[in-house]
Parts: C-alpha cells; sequence; structure tokens
C-alpha cells in the first residue's frame, strides 16, 4: 500500500517539502513521516501540519491536493514512485537521480532541474527552466526524462548535457540554450532563438521555426533514430502524427558561435 | 520407434554450447532489409571454417520493428562472447552498415554485453553522435545517404549448436524433399536458425583425417558411394541418399522442439530412417535423443 499524502492546509508562503521523497521516508514510521521537519517560509514545521498521511511507505508515494506553494519535493529522489493529483511548485524532482515522478496536473518552473536519471512526467503544461541547469551552472540535466504533455515556458534544457525532454505542445523561447548533448523533441511550435549556443545535441520540431543565423543548412532527410525515438514516445502514451514517422526533417547544424556539432531537426513534410 | 513407416533411430545429436545473439535489421524496404541479412549470413554456415554460425530467424512487420521499419531478425553464434563480439562488429560493420537505409539493434534482452555500435562508431570519423534511450546508447554514424544507427552494445547468452537430424532416404528427390519439409515447418519456430545453403548440409563431417592437418573430413559412415568401401558404413541397402539438418538455438528447449517439428515433417514416403550425429558422445555438452523427444506423440 502506497503512502498517501493529502493537503490540507494550503501554505501562506512556499512550503519548502524536500523530505517528500522515498528516500528520505524508507524505513521510517507513520509517525515518523508525520514529524519529518518542512520549512514554512522561514520556519519549521513537521509534515504533518500541512500534510494529512496515511498509509504505510512501500517505494510509492501518492500525494493529492493543489501543491502549486509546495517546493522541492522529490529533490534527489533515487528510486521509487511519486504521483501527484494535482499541480506542484517549483524545482519538483531537482537532481533526480531515478525513480519516477508523475504529475497529473501543472509545473511550475525549474521541473527537474540538473537531473540525473528517472523519469518525470507532467500531463498537464510546465513552467519556466525545464531540465535546465541553476543559474552559473555550466551542466544542467545529465540523464533520465522529462516528459510534458502540455506546453513548457523558455529556456528548456538550459546547459543539458544529457537525456531526454519532450514537449508535446509548444515551447517558449530560447529552447536548449547553450545546450551541451542531449536531446530536446518539441511536437508543438517553439519560441524564438532555439539552439542559442548549442555545442551539440539535438532539437527536434514538428513545425518550421525561424532559426539563427549561427545554424546552415544541412540536408533534407529522414533520420532513423527519430522513427525509433516516435516509437518509444508513443509507448509513453504521447500522440505521434504517422506524417510525422514518414515525412523528411530539415537538419540544420549549429550554433557556429559555439561548436557547430548541435542539431535542429525541423519537420520538412507538407 | 517409427513415424510412419520411418524408423526412427535409437540414438542422439550431440550438441555444444556456444554463444548467440539476436539482432534486428531494419531498411526503408523488406528487400534492403533482407539484402542486408542475406549479407551478414552468408559464409556463416560452420563455426570450424567460418568463425560463427548465422541465419536469419524472422521477418520482422513494421510494426513490430524498434523504428517502424521492415526488419529481419538474424541469430548469429561462435563458441565464446569474446569471438561473438568480434563477429558481430565485423560482419555488422561490412555487411549492415554499407547496406543502403539500414539500422542495427539488439535484439536480446539477458546475458553478457558486446560493444558493437561502439567501436563501429569509430568510422564517423568523430562526427558521430551518442543517443541514450530507455537506457541503452545508439550510436548515428554519418553515412552517404544519412546515417546508419547501431546499438552501441549487443548482448549475448549460453545457447546450443549443432542439434541435428540425418535423413536417410531411398533416393536424393525424396531425401531433399523430406529435407525441405523439415526445414519449412523448422522455420516457423522462433529461437533458432539453420545456417546451412536452405537450411540443409550434404557434407555432414567426422572429426579427424588420415590428413593430419585436417580436423573434419567427411563423414564417410553416412557417405552410399562409400558402403562396402568403409567398415563402419551406417546405411542399409535401399539407403541411397542422406541430408543432414544442422540447428542452432538459442536455448536447449528450442533445439529440441525445431528436432521435433523437423523429424514428424521429414518422415515422408521413401525415407527409411531418421538419425542425428554424434561424436561419441565425449565432445558435445549436450546429448539429445532422438526417441526422448516425444516422436510418439
Amino acid at each position: 500500500m502506497a503512502l498517501k499524502l493529502k493537503l490540507h492546509t494550503k501554505p501562506e508562503v512556499p512550503l519548502e517539502a524536500d523530505c517528500i521523497c522515498p528516500d528520505r521516508m524508507q524505513s521510517l514510521s507513520l509517525a515518523e513521516i508525520e514529524n519529518l521537519t518542512v520549512f514554512h517560509g522561514n520556519r519549521q514545521v513537521p509534515l504533518k501540519d500541512f500534510f494529512e498521511c496515511s498509509g504505510d511507505f512501500d517505494g510509492e508515494i501518492d500525494i493529492e491536493g493543489d501543491l502549486v506553494d509546495v517546493k522541492h519535493i522529490a529533490s534527489t529522489m533515487s528510486f521509487g514512485k511519486i504521483t501527484v493529483s494535482g499541480n506542484v511548485g517549483v524545482h519538483t524532482g531537482a537532481a533526480m537521480s531515478g525513480g519516477e515522478i508523475i504529475i497529473e496536473g501543472d509545473t511550475s518552473d525549474w521541473v527537474g532541474p540538473e537531473m540525473l536519471g528517472g523519469r518525470i512526467t507532467i500531463k498537464g503544461n510546465a513552467g519556466h527552466m525545464v531540465g535546465s541547469g541553476y543559474r552559473g551552472s555550466t551542466i544542467g540535466m545529465q540523464g533520465g526524462e522529462i516528459i510534458v504533455h502540455g506546453n513548457v515556458k523558455n529556456e528548456t534544457g538550459h546547459v543539458m548535457r544529457r537525456g531526454l525532454i519532450v514537449v508535446g505542445g509548444n515551447s517558449g523561447d530560447f529552447t536548449g540554450v547553450n545546450m551541451v548533448a542531449g536531446t530536446i523533441i518539441v511536437l508543438g511550435e517553439m519560441g524564438i532563438r532555439p539552439g542559442a549556443g548549442m555545442k551539440r545535441g539535438s532539437i527536434i520540431c514538428q513545425t518550421k521555426t525561424e532559426l539563427l543565423p549561427t545554424f546552415t543548412k544541412s540536408c533534407d532527410y529522414q533520420p532513423s533514430f527519430l522513427r525509433h525515438y516516435f516509437k518509444y514516445l508513443q509507448s509513453l502514451g504521447l500522440t505521434i502524427n504517422d506524417s510525422l514517422m514518414n515525412s523528411p526533417f530539415e537538419r540544420w547544424c549549429g550554433d557556429s558561435i559555439e561548436l557547430n556539432r548541435g542539431e535542429i531537426l525541423l519537420y520538412a513534410g507538407k | 520407434m517409427k513415424i510412419k513407416s520411418t524408423i526412427i533411430v535409437d540414438t542422439f545429436a550431440e550438441a555444444f554450447k556456444m554463444y548467440g545473439s539476436r539482432f534486428i535489421i531494419t531498411a526503408e524496404t523488406k528487400e534492403w532489409a533482407m539484402a542486408a541479412a542475406q549479407s551478414i549470413t552468408g559464409f556463416a554456415t560452420s563455426v570450424i571454417g567460418c568463425k560463427c554460425e548465422a541465419g536469419i530467424e524472422s521477418i520482422i512487420d513494421a510494426n513490430d520493428s524498434p523504428d517502424l521499419r521492415p526488419g529481419v531478425s538474424v541469430l548469429m553464434f561462435a563458441m565464446d562472447a569474446e569471438s561473438l563480439g568480434k563477429r558481430l562488429m565485423e560482419r555488422i560493420g561490412q555487411c549492415v552498415m554499407t547496406c543502403p537505409t539500414t539500422a542495427c539493434y539488439n535484439g536480446l534482452y539477458e546475458g553478457s554485453s558486446v560493444i558493437v555500435g561502439g567501436q563501429l562508431r569509430y568510422f564517423g570519423d568523430g562526427h558521430q553522435i551518442s543517443k541514450v534511450l530507455g537506457g541503452s546508447k545508439l550510436w548515428r554514424i554519418p553515412v552517404m545517404d544519412g546515417e546508419f544507427l547501431v546499438d552501441d552494445k549487443f548482448k549475448v547468452q549460453e545457447s546450443v549448436g549443432g542439434g541435428n537430424l540425418l535423413i536417410l532416404g531411398k533416393d536424393q528427390k525424396a531425401t531433399l524433399k523430406a529435407a525441405s519439409a523439415a526445414t519449412k515447418a523448422m522455420r516457423e519456430l522462433s529461437d533458432i536458425i539453420l545456417p546451412f545453403p536452405n537450411g540443409v548440409v550434404r557434407s555432414g563431417s567426422k572429426v579427424g583425417s588420415k590428413y593430419k592437418k585436417l580436423i573434419a573430413s567427411t563423414n564417410d559412415a553416412y557417405c552410399p558411394t562409400l558402403r562396402g568401401v568403409v567398415e563402419n558404413s551406417e546405411l542399409d541397402d535401399g539407403i541411397n541418399s542422406v541430408l543432414e539438418i544442422v540447428i542452432d538455438g538459442l536455448t536447449l528447449e528450442a533445439v529440441e522442439q525445431a528436432m521435433r517439428v523437423g523429424a514428424i515433417a521429414a518422415a515422408k514416403p521413401g525415407i527409411k530412417k531418421i538419425s542425428a550425429g554424434n561424436y561419441g558422445g565425449g565432445l558435445g555438452q549436450y546429448h539429445i535423443h532422438l526417441h526422448k523427444l516425444g516422436l510418439e506423440a
């Protein structure tokens, strides 16, 4: 039976709850879990002040409520599964290295920053800086997967080095900015300046987008690795049009102000 | 024991521990996938002379293939994991990467790993790109028609090589017909291949030779032209042709099942006996007794 947490009191200021994580809750009794420390603003309070706890921890945590003001859920998580039937706040899954987080609603900014492994699935929309590095970091996401069924805002995959980010809807500006490697797939439209400053890595988009002049068109072709990816995405519940599967893509290489080893693949079908 | 009028000899096939791999070749059309598969399984009949044994296991429908393109599943076997890794690297590099539009994926999920794409990537001369998806790494190697996609590592597992049936017929025509029926039935099965031409071998061998440099020579006991010449002929009056079907499989059960299906299909009019080849039992790790295959059912 999974551990169930239900938000009974909405925090007046953001609540830092990095204790909501399988790594910190394993081998604890329900009473011990209820008394784990969270930060309500600058005050330390027990978890039970905000969450009603029930069940037993068996590797899974189900969370109920609008957690938009709850920060750092599943930070540094390495195993297990968290399901949130609602929205979540910033820094969800920060530096996570394993396990799975499923969010039925939306997330705020900074979901999966500097993530190392595991998977975060967001059924709704996500904010800015999905899978990014923190300000000043030269390396962001280093592994794992972030699957957003809806839209994301700006700087998705900033300084990303490895891993996969998939956006089922549209992405904001500067998608993959300063990307080092890894893969970003956008099934909707991208905002301006995707791939700015990218060294390596792949940004794939279903719609044509104006690119920076520091990107050069290589060719039109059908990359077989994309079908491999699309099949994988279908298995994760994303809808991939047949036209996308069977059409050529424009390959643009860049950013030439950096290594020029990155690529942006833009759907070239009619 | 008999199946219809065919005698099932009370003997066993002596099979060996080998290492096997499965890989999937995909391409834009099934013809190109098959072209690569035929190329990579060429000159791969016997580990003695070809360093590996390989064959086509099945055709893969586009909906079931890793990249939703038509595919072919190939099994390859060698005597140890290291040499199998080398054969995979050489043959995928020369026969699949060279074939237009193809990609090559690992098709096994158990066993140890050998690095294949991780070595072939150097052909990309620094322009190769790695991708990690679902925990496995792939390499995209730029080639003149686009990219060759290959898994970084391929799984290899302990397998069984050298399962066999000997079909002893009244003449060449009847024996060939029975062998064809047997291979047709056996090809419906998964986890096995028949590495010889069209699944059948006529030059069965025994261990050793009068010539010191040869480690194997013709199986004189089953050569109809040598009845009356050699003392150990296994052929009775009326047996004028013998064909062998060799089976390599990923598991012992798969090889046994193939032998069972093949023996039943081969038991046709004109086939006097169905036997199996062995070396006295001292060489192979697996003894597959024909009378224990459940042929009576």
